[in-house]
């Protein structure tokens, strides 16, 4: 491999690291204190989550939602309701809340799906009317607090087992063993590959790779081994993205998303049912939203009326900047990870520096768009 | 004799892998109109598109000299400053503009920064009533039929004071009275002094109106300019000059075979299709055709004659309305819902716009060729990568597909290899019958040779294969059978070796419906 397409094809990777170290000496060291690294997952839960289910959305052919940050609001006010209010079970009221969230994404798929009206219009019209609900369910009102073991599933620590105090230790052995697990199973994989005769990347590069990826999750683990140890919304996060990597990567669902959005016309005429496609993204988009509420809900230990606002361009940009075309059809969850990653490390190091919120705007809308005509001028060469 | 208006002197264009124009000598005298006539391919908008500037100078070679001056027009633009006004085949009208928005569209009248409404609406009017067109300038264009918009499109010429009119195939979309109308109208025209080059597949139209016809075969002139009354024009003569190439051996031999008796894969009865959008106009009429099994049956018309729709409408349903008709797929009366339908009846349809229609040029070669299947890569939905690019690559080496590898993106690869990557795709699917919509456009002459190659072992796997083709030496050199079509119907059913390029063009170009008496009579 060259080193030039190494360069091009991570180069969103290398912004984001420069980006952080930028913000490290910008800073003065504090943007990597371990309660700052911890606060990077824990403020921006929402934003991986979001951004996972946008991914599907856009790879149909750079289609967005706009409706999210509403519906988070409004599945989080029908959440509060019935846990603060009516004193429902926990368990139940969030089942609740995912039901409600699949049957507005199921309202909003079959317009877009079935009548083919623009994504657009749909979630816009859907952005201005749940979120009008959402208020009127609330009367306008904060309700909170959230009773503590609503909290607790999502703003806990993993226990220590080893019972140090200083130094988590069950965190820093979790990251071992990932780190050796992940070992194993490239090297296996590789080995499996030159069995059967397949092309496989150099011994060197795999090795070099490696090493790095497991370099930043020992640093970043040990980092938060010094504060409180494995957030437990980091276990949620994580699950999310590698069940959607697996779904994006190696389920046949997960190529009609790819297809659809790289030529409809050809996928259409290969057999496949197009417009499922579409209302499986929209729907999905839906459920994702749902367990955002969950989380927000928590974060904020309340359900407010202007919770959940703008948090759909936080998803949409973080796509974009992790190389989802604006066109449709490219894109992966490894790649919304580094942009939400990016968006994060904007705002906390901003934040830190002190730096006025109408400016942290201008600068996050300047990453936006340089990312995308990066991609897109990337694209024109190869072309 | 009246002065040579236009004079297009050793025009020669290329494109990547391909001469379109050689050597082309074309001129039009003043006043006349003058026919340009050939087959698809042969370099007619080619030489029409030089003409108007579309193919700036510099893209091409020679010269053209108009009026009496060279030009060298960098855009249509400095065409249409000369008075050289093209009409395109598809109709360039906006539908949600009213008709004098559209005619004065870019050429506002009134000031850049208040349009004068009323100025524009008047003269629209005058150049409708020159036309002969009863509407108001205020109606949209959506309402109005394709015969008005094209008497639209002329008034639009002429109100960009056209001094030399060039109308691609205008009268393809329109019905007899309408295209009698036309000509009619551009004989009016020519009376008052204005030059016309027609382009135009129907001969009977040609021989009404035409005043000299150019043949171009193959990207170059054939022949000299044919005058009326200098040169006896008979349509035998220009058929032969259209498609009178050398049939050399640049077919393989596949061992002849007598079908008549052989099982019938599949067949249709009666089919009728209607135009997605426009619900009374009949795209196919009454269709019946069958195909036995290990045969290649080959479909020879022009383009608009309702093959691609015909074929997309049996694979289905993904063309057309109201579609009627019986399907029999091996004897059983079958009705194909979608296209996910079809193929599971082993059915498959490699289509006509590779890019458009057929591939996903932004993705690998793999998964592109288990796009249509990708039952056969998976397990419970879960895909199996590593068989994918093994199949990938089994076919890579079957098809001689040249590529640096399986993971290559199909839009790198040229277009032989991409219909090389269309045809695995289809191949993967495992169809019975394989339908290809000019299986060998725009690719270069080894790569057709190779598709041929697959054809032949396709059928000889006992597969059977419908292919359309505009292209008659393919037709003739692969075909078993061979169906022409002409404006939705099958105007004729020819044995191989019965076929001559000649006899299909023959009932390709004239059209046994009441149009050409009409004409004729006139």
């Amino acid at each position: 491999m060259k080193a030039k397409s190494i360069l091009t094809k991570n180069a969103m990777i290398i912004v984001t690291v420069i980006v952080i170290l930028f913000f490290s000496i910008g800073t003065g060291g504090k943007m990597l204190f371990p309660q700052n690294v911890n606060n990077l997952i824990a403020q921006n839960a929402y934003v991986f989550i979001l951004a996972t289910g946008m991914l599907l959305c856009i790879l149909t052919g750079g289609n967005i939602d706009l409706s999210i940050g509403s519906l988070v609001c409004l599945v989080g006010a029908i959440g509060a309701v019935l846990i603060v209010q009516m004193k429902w079970p926990i368990w139940i009221s969030m089942i609740v809340m995912l039901i409600s969230g699949l049957v507005i994404g199921a309202w909003q798929g079959y317009w877009i799906a079935y009548k083919r009206i623009p994504p657009f219009i749909v979630t816009l019209a859907g952005m201005l009317t749940w979120r009008g609900l959402a208020n009127v369910i609330l009367q306008g009102l904060t309700i909170s607090p959230m009773p503590d073991s609503f909290d607790a599933l999502f703003n806990s620590y993993v226990p220590d087992i080893f019972g140090n105090s200083k130094l988590n230790i069950t965190c820093l052995v979790v990251a071992v063993i990932i780190s050796v697990l992940f070992f194993l199973f490239t090297i296996t994989s590789r080995a499996n590959k030159i069995r059967k005769n397949y092309d496989v990347e150099p011994f060197q590069y795999l090795l070099i790779k490696n090493i790095i990826i497991c370099a930043v999750l020992l640093a970043f683990m040990f980092k938060l081994a010094q504060y409180k140890g494995i957030p437990v919304i980091l276990i949620w996060v994580a699950a999310i993205v590698v069940i959607y990597t697996y779904i994006t990567e190696k389920t046949t669902t997960g190529r009609y998303f790819y297809a659809v959005g790289g030529n409809e016309k050809a996928t259409a005429l290969s057999g496949i049912n197009t417009n499922k496609v579409y209302f499986l993204a929209y729907l999905n988009m839906a459920f994702l939203s749902s367990i955002a509420a969950w989380v927000v809900m928590a974060r904020l230990n309340s359900a407010n009326p202007t919770a959940g606002t703008s948090y759909e361009m936080d998803a949409i940009g973080s796509c974009f900047i992790g190389g989802a075309s604006a066109y449709g059809g490219t894109g992966t969850t490894g790649g919304v990870v580094i942009g939400a990653i990016l968006m994060g490390v904007l705002n906390l190091g901003m934040s830190i520096m002190g730096v006025d919120m109408n400016w942290q705007k201008v600068v996050k809308g300047s990453v936006l768009l340089f990312a995308v005509i990066f991609d897109v001028m990337s694209k024109k060469r190869t072309a | 004799m009246a002065k040579e208006l236009l004079k297009m002197k050793h025009i020669t264009k290329t494109f990547p892998g391909v001469k379109a124009l050689n050597d082309v000598n074309f001129s039009v005298l003043e006043g006349e109109i003058h026919a340009l006539v050939g087959e698809n391919g042969a370099g007619k908008s080619t030489l029409m598109k030089v003409l108007s500037g579309i193919w700036e100078y510099g893209s091409y070679t020679g010269d053209i000299e108009y009026d009496g001056e060279i030009c060298k027009f960098q855009s249509i633009r400095d065409s249409e400053k000369k008075g050289i006004i093209i009409i395109h085949q598809e109709l360039a009208l906006i539908p949600y503009m009213t008709i004098a928005e559209n005619m004065f569209l870019g050429n506002e009248k009134g000031k850049n920064y208040n349009i004068d409404w009323d100025k524009e609406n008047a003269e629209a009017a005058k150049y409708l009533k020159e036309v002969g067109l009863e509407e108001s300038p205020r109606t949209m264009i959506k309402n109005i039929g394709t015969g008005k918009q094209q008497l639209v499109e002329i008034a639009k010429a002429l109100s960009k004071d056209a001094r030399l009119l060039i109308l691609d195939e205008p009268t393809s979309s329109l019905n007899e009275k309408e295209s009698k109308a036309l000509l009619d109208l551009l004989l009016d025209f020519k009376k008052k002094g204005l030059t016309s080059i027609i382009i135009s597949h129907k001969i009977n139209e040609i021989s009404y109106c035409a005043d000299s016809i150019t043949i171009l075969r193959d990207g170059a002139s054939i022949g000299e300019t044919l005058v009326k009354g200098q040169d006896n024009i008979t349509d035998d003569l220009i058929i032969q000059r259209m498609v009178g190439r050398e049939l050399t051996d640049r077919f393989p031999k596949r061992p002849k075979q007598d079908f008549t008796n052989a099982p019938v894969a599949m067949e249709i009865r009666d089919w009728n299709v209607f135009h997605p959008l426009y619900e009374d106009r009949k795209v196919i009429d009454q269709v019946s055709l069958k195909l036995h099994k290990g045969e290649v049956i080959g479909i020879a018309g022009l383009m608009g004659a309702g093959r691609t729709e015909l074929m997309m409408s049996i694979f289905g349903r993904s063309y057309g309305r109201n579609i009627t008709g019986d399907l029999y797929i091996n004897g059983e009366k079958v009705v194909l819902k979608n296209t996910r339908d079809a193929i599971l009846h082993k059915l498959a349809y490699v289509t006509e716009d590779r890019k458009g229609n057929g591939l996903i040029l932004s993705n690998p070669i793999r998964v592109n060729t288990s796009l249509a299947n990708l039952a056969g890569v998976s397990t419970n939905g879960v895909i199996d990568k590593d068989l994918e690019i093994k199949i990938a690559q089994d076919y890579v080496k079957k098809l001689n597909t040249k590529c640096p590898g399986v993971e290559q993106n199909v839009g790198n690869l040229s277009g032989g290899n991409q219909q090389k990557v269309l045809l695995a795709k289809w191949m993967f699917a495992d169809p019975d019958i394989l339908i290809l919509d000019e299986p060998t456009r725009g690719i270069d002459v080894g790569a057709k040779y190779e598709i041929y190659c697959i054809i032949n072992d396709l059928v000889a796997e006992g597969k059977s294969v419908i292919m359309i083709s505009s292209e008659l030496p393919e037709i003739l050199g692969l075909s078993d059978r061979i169906y022409v079509m002409n404006e939705g119907k099958i105007t004729g059913e020819l044995i191989a070796d019965e076929a001559t390029q000649e006899n299909i063009m023959a009932k390709i170009v004239r059209t046994d419906s009441g149009k050409s008496n009409d004409i004729k009579s006139a």
